[in-house]
């Protein structure tokens, strides 16, 4: 089967190699758009003036830290389940990625706050979840770097992804089931969305930009970890990036 | 254009500091883990030739997806748990 033919990292390395440079470019482009939107076309909020413009970026990177969290979770299931090497590569690759995300939601969502609400931080059920899934990523990433084994680190690693997913349905959910302070969404699944068009135009055009942003850069670093754990087998070592890298360094 | 001037614009009607320290923060992290993925890329490549000359001294080829079939005997070698 064409899945399982691409679970083997030999196969794999060459289709993330072709695929990342499409989805940086595209990114690239949808980011200047959607910043072009919510920069110069979009009004300001007849609520909270200009400063809701931090929402372009705080929406799209908290959105993305929730969803590289699945993703992880999705990729170390299937590794335990058919013992697939590629998938702990895969999680290993989100992590970085879905740590920044996290800290920049927290970081942006600071700073709306201090204008908004009168304080950078509140104990708040939105904003405690979301910090709990900074930690799980910190811990996920800490974990994985200090076992030696791979095949063991890999393993460990999923259970922390796997068990840690309880945590994006309650970041999720929480502006529901609790009384917070963070506003309930602004946009849903069941219900039109609660904002002028253009602003939402701006906010999707970013959240797909920081999508694509974020499959090209776990691209480009499962390629380098592929590199690393397979730098014994003959057909990474036959790799024209490789022999050309060997020349650079000036073979011994 | 929303804007009269550039300075209306960078003001952003005074939460510029809030505004602008959400997008350049965020700009700035962004670029740092770019810059980070490729120092990563040539780590990478350089374990790989540090592998290469390892064999190279032990005077064996890899031992990966070699034939075996035929009889010849295996080379016994370290690999880090990848080849398996």
């Amino acid at each position: 089967m064409k899945l399982f033919h691409y679970a083997a990292p030999q196969h794999f390395y060459p289709l993330a190699g072709r695929l990342w440079p499409w989805l940086a470019l595209l990114a690239t482009a949808l980011a200047l758009a959607g910043l072009w939107v919510g920069f110069m076309v979009a009004p300001s909020d007849a609520q909270q003036g200009q400063a809701y413009r931090i929402i372009y970026i705080h929406v799209p990177v908290s959105w993305m830290a929730m969803i590289i969290y699945l993703a992880m979770a999705f990729w170390s299931v299937l590794g335990l389940v058919f013992n697939t090497r590629l998938s702990g590569l895969m999680t290993r690759a989100l992590a970085p990625t879905g740590a920044l995300l996290a800290f920049l939601s927290l970081w942006t969502g600071a700073l709306w706050g201090k204008p908004m609400w009168g304080t950078y931080w509140v104990w708040d059920a939105r904003l405690t979840s979301m910090l709990i899934l900074l930690f799980l990523y910190l811990g996920y990433i800490a974990l994985t770097s200090a076992i030696e084994d791979p095949r063991r680190s890999d393993r460990a690693g999923a259970l922390v992804a796997v068990v840690g997913v309880v945590n994006v349905p309650i970041i999720y959910f929480s502006v529901k089931w609790w009384n917070t302070l963070h506003q309930g969404a602004s946009v849903s699944f069941t219900q039109s969305p609660r904002m002028a068009s253009i602003m939402l135009t701006g906010m999707l055009l970013m959240s797909l930009a920081v999508w694509l942003y974020a499959a090209a850069i776990a691209l480009w670093r499962v390629r380098s970890l592929i590199l690393e754990r397979d730098s014994h087998a003959v057909w990474v070592q036959q790799l024209p990036e490789v022999l050309a890298h060997r020349t650079l360094r000036g073979a011994t | 254009m929303i804007w009269q001037s550039a300075a209306e614009f960078w003001a952003m009607g005074g939460y510029g500091v809030y505004v602008w320290g959400s997008m350049g923060v965020s700009a700035a992290l962004l670029a740092l883990e770019v810059l980070l993925a490729r120092v990563g890329r040539r780590q990478a490549l350089d374990a790989v030739c540090e592998a290469m000359d390892a064999e190279a001294l032990d005077g064996q080829t890899p031992s990966a997806e070699q034939d075996f079939s035929a009889g010849a005997a295996r080379p016994v070698h370290f690999t880090r748990g990848a080849a398996s």
